[in-house]
């Protein structure tokens, strides 16, 4: 679906982190967890190319007045790294943008009742909120937010409001534990012999070891991977990634835009990448 | 009153002059669900082989200051797989869809001709020379007039189908090759296939790009474009399908004004899925608000 939104707000969370909300045209409520909006930040050639957001959230909002109709939105959270993100930030309500979504295959909320561990590094936790919101009515849920620093770790009380129980970890000890994050999954699986499911989206390092945690321990564990995109529908095949088989001999490449974003950790390669 | 907007390419009548190109279009259905594909003139299909070919490592793009390279490598789902898969799409839409093909010998050039050709729904090929970012093939082809001769030899002896020639600009003289093409017996040229080019990560000392270069297109590459199809379009009989950056049915008009007589539609894809589409209806009008009643009197009527 390619829609015009119009931008409610859009503010800086912790510094360097946006969020911003938008109005969305109804069927964007139905939008799955692990979904993803293609931006296009302005009508400008430059940028040029769409930029990819992990739906952060959807909701309606209710009228104040009886007899108005209530309004669908949409939010994302971001980073600023570049020109794309740095020219969004500077977005106002009311501001007009032209959007693409929800694209892509999203994640698998598995069975009712198991628990449900959830890893975010960073800006990685954007997808993350909408996937909580899910889980939480049938199963319990845990939060591993790591960062390099407290600065990085982002939106924690949302998750809370949920009923989520949050873990935070730190690289320079400023929130949480010190260290990453995936230590403090290991914790959580050492102390409930491994039981549940795991689902992860944040830099590729820390994903590569969430993915080796959920191979040594047989936990199920999905993934949410970034690519360099153009077009966020199959078509451009900038995005690919590998299959775990994937040989130069037999390639086996996978678009991260319609066959991903969220992969089984098991079905993609890490070693070497 | 509408103005008459058809225009043909060899035995290929379009609806409309607007054309998607190869390899920003996927096979069709991708874009069906953003754009009424009966609205626009033809589809062009990403280039196909007679083996899948499994492409380049990552990163394979990387946005320029009003562009983009690309080294996707071909990455597509072999001959086979296209008639099994993709082919029946392209039975259900009304609109000419275009098989884009390549080779790494005149041999294969002319056997995947000759399968396309037994294609009822292929209406048209195109023959991909000028591929900038596979190392064996393609670019080869593309850049000496001899071999590229050869190669539209191999594939004219091979179908009666319409048969476009898409020329690479990474050459020193496109005149030349644009003749070559022609004398072979191509019925129509697209102008142009991307220009290589590099970007490099200052901070990693390294290529931004896995294949270190890619190949340029969008809005960046229009005035190059512009230039080759003008330079071909006088030199040629044959119709010459413009290419390279158009954003706008403005754009595409320019092109049409140079002397090509139906336009490409590429990256702009990527940025609205529905470009194509907008493009065809806005340059529709264009001549309604300028009382032109064909679109053909434009076909090279630049002046001075």
């Amino acid at each position: 679906m390619q829609f015009k939104a119009m931008i409610l707000d859009n503010a800086e969370v912790s510094p360097g982190y946006w969020r911003m909300r938008m109005t969305a045209p109804p069927e964007m409520l139905e939008a799955k967890p692990g979904q993803f909006v293609m931006v296009r930040v302005n009508p400008s050639i430059d940028p040029l190319i769409r930029r990819p957001f992990g739906v952060f959230d959807v909701g309606t909002l209710q009228p104040a007045y009886t007899g108005a109709v209530p309004q669908p939105y949409l939010e994302i959270l971001y980073r600023v790294v570049g020109k794309g993100t740095g020219m969004l930030s500077t977005l106002h309500e009311n501001d007009i943008l032209d959007i693409l979504g929800p694209l892509g295959t999203g994640f698998e909320n598995g069975p009712a009742g198991e628990e449900k561990l959830i890893v975010g590094g960073g800006v990685g936790l954007a997808p993350l909120y909408l996937l909580a919101k899910e889980l939480v009515k049938d199963s319990p849920v845990r939060l591993f937010a790591g960062g390099r620093t407290r600065d990085d770790v982002l939106c924690i009380t949302e998750f809370e409001r949920l009923g989520v129980e949050c873990y935070t970890a730190t690289e320079d000890g400023s929130l949480g534990e010190c260290g990453l994050v995936t230590k403090v999954l290991e914790q959580r699986l050492d102390a409930t012999a491994n039981k549940g499911q795991i689902f992860a989206c944040g830099p590729h390092g820390m994903l590569k070891a969430v993915a080796a945690i959920g191979a040594k321990r047989s936990v199920k564990t999905q993934v949410s991977l970034e690519g360099y995109m153009a077009c966020g529908m199959g078509a451009c095949l900038g995005c690919v990634c590998q299959g775990a088989e994937h040989s130069n001999e037999n390639p086996d490449y996978r678009c991260v835009c319609t066959e991903g974003p969220v992969f089984e950790a098991a079905e993609l390669k890490w070693e070497g990448n | 009153m509408k103005p008459a907007m058809s225009v043909e390419i060899g035995s290929l009548k379009l609806r409309n002059p607007v054309m998607t190109a190869s390899g920003t279009f996927g096979y069709g259905e991708e874009f069906s669900q953003y754009v009424d594909l009966e609205k626009i003139g033809a589809f062009v299909t990403k280039g196909l082989s007679l083996k899948p070919r499994a492409g380049n490592p990552t990163p394979r793009i990387v946005e320029t200051p009003g562009g983009m390279l690309n080294a996707i490598g071909l990455q597509n789902v072999g001959i086979d797989a296209f008639i099994q898969k993709k082919v029946p799409f392209l039975r259900s839409v009304n609109t000419p869809a275009i098989a884009n093909f390549f080779g790494y010998t005149p041999d294969e050039y002319a056997e995947l001709a000759s399968r396309l050709d037994a294609i009822p729904e292929v209406a048209a090929l195109e023959v991909n020379i000028s591929c900038p970012n596979v190392k064996q093939g393609g670019i080869v082809f593309g850049t000496d007039p001899g071999c590229a001769a050869s190669v539209v030899t191999a594939c004219r002896a091979a179908t009666k189908k319409t048969l476009i020639v898409k020329l690479s600009p990474n050459v020193t003289d496109i005149v030349e090759m644009a003749q070559a093409c022609e004398g072979a017996g191509a019925d129509a040229l697209s102008v142009i296939n991307t220009l290589t080019g590099m970007a490099i990560d200052l901070e990693r000392r390294r290529p931004v790009l896995a294949n270190v270069t890619g190949g340029l297109s969008g809005p960046a590459i229009k005035p190059i474009a512009l230039r080759m199809v003008w330079q071909v379009a006088r030199a040629v009989k044959v119709p010459v399908i413009g290419i390279g950056g158009i954003m706008s049915a403005t754009d595409a008009l320019e092109f049409i004004l140079a002397g090509a007589t139906a336009v490409q539609v590429g990256t702009a894809s990527f940025v609205n899925p529905a470009a194509a589409q907008e493009i065809a209806e806005g340059m529709e009008q264009w001549l309604v608000e300028r009382g032109i009643a064909d679109i053909r009197s434009l076909i090279g009527a630049l002046e001075g």
